[in-house]
């Protein structure tokens, strides 16, 4: 069982950019259930004042996904994928964004605790999502490291 | 869409979600960009001792995002915040709730549940809207 070191608090990820595509939002409207036009009706979203598909309020933890080195945080730390959940996530949100705007995102370790004499180790992690400077929204993910050895 | 005028503490919202196939769970990695093999793979479940797939916790979260979104525009949630407290099994049929606590400053505060029809509570959250 790896113990997380409480000094990589404050470690910073290299910053990635990506662009989300109109393409993409449709998939993850119909995946969603989310039936509303503005999602996927480039008429529609311009009708309802946008400058084209909005992201919708979880996606951004999806574009997270697009990072090439996002295996590489765990791994570094020497933590098996299979042995995390995830605990808790929460979005604040500084302005819209849209299809085709490029968003650069970059994280930063804010807590490291443990619960049960180390048998659960909790990770918390901002992530900072910008355009052009811009702040557009504020990830904060929690995850937890279970031994395995533990009782569950 | 609601106006300001009908908000009031304890005012609930709710919305009753699909059945969560394999489908949706297929559909959900593909769209989420999460291919992690335990929400689509039973065989890779059982390799590690997990009797079948279940859900994203994300899938449910943006469920519970859409019971925003259809009562307020996307613009004007402030934040918005849960915990995972249990798995959700495939095939599940989640229903998705909020409640009003607080409207103070052209801010509505809600609490946010997703709940299994067996009173199973898989999520529960927070989230802060401006009201127009």
């Amino acid at each position: 069982m790896t113990t997380i070191d409480p000094s990589i608090v404050g470690s910073r990820s290299e910053p990635f950019t990506t662009t989300p595509e109109r393409g993409r939002l449709r998939f993850f409207a119909e995946a969603t259930g989310q039936r509303d036009p503005v999602y996927t009706d480039l008429s529609a979203a311009e009708a309802a004042g946008h400058p084209d598909l909005p992201i919708p309020p979880t996606f951004f933890f999806c574009l997270e996904m697009d990072n090439p080195h996002r295996h590489r945080f765990l791994a570094d730390l020497g933590v098996d994928v299979r042995t995390i959940l995830h605990a808790g996530q929460r979005f604040t949100y500084h302005a819209p964004a849209h299809a085709g705007d490029e968003l650069t995102f970059w994280s930063e370790v804010t807590e490291v605790s443990s619960k049960k004499g180390g048998a659960l180790q909790f990770i918390v992690r901002d992530t900072h999502v910008s355009r052009a400077d811009e702040p557009i929204a504020t990830l904060t993910g929690t995850i937890v490291v279970r031994d395995p050895k533990a009782a569950r | 869409m609601i106006s300001t005028t009908d908000l009031s503490p304890g005012q609930e919202l709710t919305l009753e979600c699909p059945r969560i196939t394999r489908t949706a769970l297929a559909l959900y990695a593909g769209a989420s960009g999460d291919h992690n093999p335990v929400h689509i793979d039973i065989d890779a479940c059982r390799a590690v001792g997990i009797d079948d797939v279940f859900a994203h916790g994300m899938l449910s979260m943006a469920y519970l995002a859409r019971l925003l979104t259809d009562h307020w525009p996307q613009e004007q949630i402030l934040s918005y915040e849960v915990r995972f407290t249990a798995i959700t099994p495939v095939n599940s049929e989640p229903t998705c709730t909020g409640v009003i606590t607080e409207v103070e400053d052209g801010v509505a505060n809600l609490d946010l549940a997703v709940t299994l029809p067996d009173g199973t509570v898989t999520l529960r959250g927070a989230a802060a809207v401006r009201l127009a």
